[in-house]
């Protein structure tokens, strides 16, 4: 098939697979360690904004392969010797924990400051008004740009290739090393990445279509 | 933990780590200008023109944005190796992210264009302005400068994005890093050292971006508002 073997199709697919693995582990991460950070940002606190700030910024301003090469040798330096896929697994969850963080800001202090203060009159303690009156809200305004950001985590596995991580683009690599069908190779590495990539484009702006009309 | 920190490789290193932030500067500010220019001859392409045009631009804009960057590097450089056109790694890692950058600066310019309020559209015509005057002395002014926070950020990442030219043996940042830490097996604090360095860039990438935008946009430095 376009000059490959069907073991070296299969080779790449068996990436792909590890780069959806990844994609999930980076999510589920990024929402779990997430959250916290959305919420110590949306808070009055100012030493909880001050150090999810910070830490935001940071994760913003390091790219992302040295993310996973600091997480990498400092996981060796502790005297541990882990997998290519916990180091990568770390490094896309504070790398998605930071952005999904900063994208949650939004949605939370997005909804109107009137549905806080009607919170309030209705004698709701602050926990009741956060999860009863707003979080439903806000939640709504997240699905859009979060389906969004799956994409650029889906996209920046890709990155793990750095440290070694065997993923789609990592087989991608190693089938074009020894057949030099450039092309062809990536051309089809590429095309299963778009595959996964597009459709979650393409809701997220359904999505926020529908969230506007509404 | 018994482990010792040894950032005595900063000194020894110095002339290559210098050599490494130049190179990735180098690659952001060449690709800027390329990568604008073409995000906005496309994001006018997409709205004006004929449908072939809009076709092509749509189906280059959503390749690019749902496909990561390391494979169009790799594609790139290594499908050109094959059609046995020699071009060397920086020439290669320019133009992989003038393509990349191009396809988000449309998106972004495509916002830009279409939040110009008509009442613009209308007074450029009432002036007599040709459909090319209107575009160049009327909506792109105004578009960039409703996007410039949005384009910023874009060009923040891209010089992050750089950080993986060392793929194709750009020895930019990151590849000096690499370079270091196989000599001095001090892996962690190289990184370290290289994530401070990063972020330092970015926040100076910013800065500079912003300052641009104060000399540029003579209305919001008289006025200082926003439109």
């Amino acid at each position: 098939m376009f000059g490959l073997t069907i073991e070296q199709i299969a080779f790449i697919f068996r990436g792909a697979g590890w780069t959806i693995v990844l994609s999930l582990l980076g999510f589920v991460g990024g929402t779990i360690f997430g959250l916290p950070v959305a919420l110590a940002r949306a808070s009055h606190n100012r030493g909880l904004n001050l150090v999810s700030g910070l830490f935001v910024q940071l994760v913003q301003g390091i790219p992302l392969p040295v993310i996973m090469f600091v997480v990498y040798f400092g996981i060796s330096i502790g005297g541990y010797d882990v997998p290519a896929l916990v180091a990568a697994g770390i490094a896309m969850t504070l790398y998605s924990s930071a952005y999904l963080g900063e994208i949650w800001r939004g949605c939370i202090q997005a909804v109107p400051k009137t549905q806080w203060e009607a919170g309030e009159c209705l004698a709701l303690t602050n926990f009741q008004r956060f999860v009863y009156v707003i979080l439903p809200q806000a939640l709504r305004i997240a699905v859009p740009p979060t389906v969004g950001f799956l994409v650029q985590i889906v996209k920046n596995t890709s990155y793990a290739v750095v440290i070694g991580f065997f993923d789609l683009t990592y087989s991608a690599k190693v089938i074009n090393n020894s057949t030099f069908m450039p092309f062809t190779v990536f051309t089809i590495a590429a095309l299963i990445y778009f595959a996964i990539c597009f459709p979650m484009s393409v809701m997220a702006r359904r999505f926020e279509r529908r969230l506007n009309r509404s | 933990m018994s482990y010792e920190f040894d950032f005595s490789f900063l000194n020894e290193y110095l002339p290559e780590l210098w050599h490494g932030i130049w190179l990735t500067i180098g690659m952001t500010f060449v690709s800027i200008v390329p990568g604008f220019a073409l995000g906005t001859g496309c994001a006018i392409g997409r709205l004006y023109g004929p449908p072939w045009v809009q076709r092509i631009v749509t189906i280059y804009v959503e390749g690019i944005r749902n496909t990561p960057l390391i494979i169009q590097v790799f594609w790139l450089f290594f499908g050109l190796a094959v059609l046995q056109v020699r071009v060397g790694p920086f020439p290669a890692a320019v133009i992989a992210l003038v393509i990349n950058v191009g396809a988000y600066t449309a998106e972004i310019m495509r916002a830009g264009f279409m939040s110009i309020p008509k009442g613009q559209l209308e007074a450029a015509a009432c002036l007599a302005l040709k459909p090319s005057q209107s575009l160049w002395s009327v909506q792109l002014p105004q578009a960039v400068e409703r996007v410039y926070p949005a384009l910023v950020s874009q060009f923040v990442l891209m010089m992050l994005a750089t950080s993986i030219m060392s793929q194709i043996s750009a020895e930019e940042l990151t590849g000096v890093a690499y370079m270091i830490q196989s000599f001095t097996f001090r892996g962690f604090e190289v990184y370290l050292v290289i994530a401070v360095i990063y972020f330092v860039m970015a926040c100076l990438l910013r800065l500079t971006l912003l300052g641009v935008a104060q000399v540029s946009f003579p209305r919001k430095r008289r006025l200082g508002t926003p439109l």
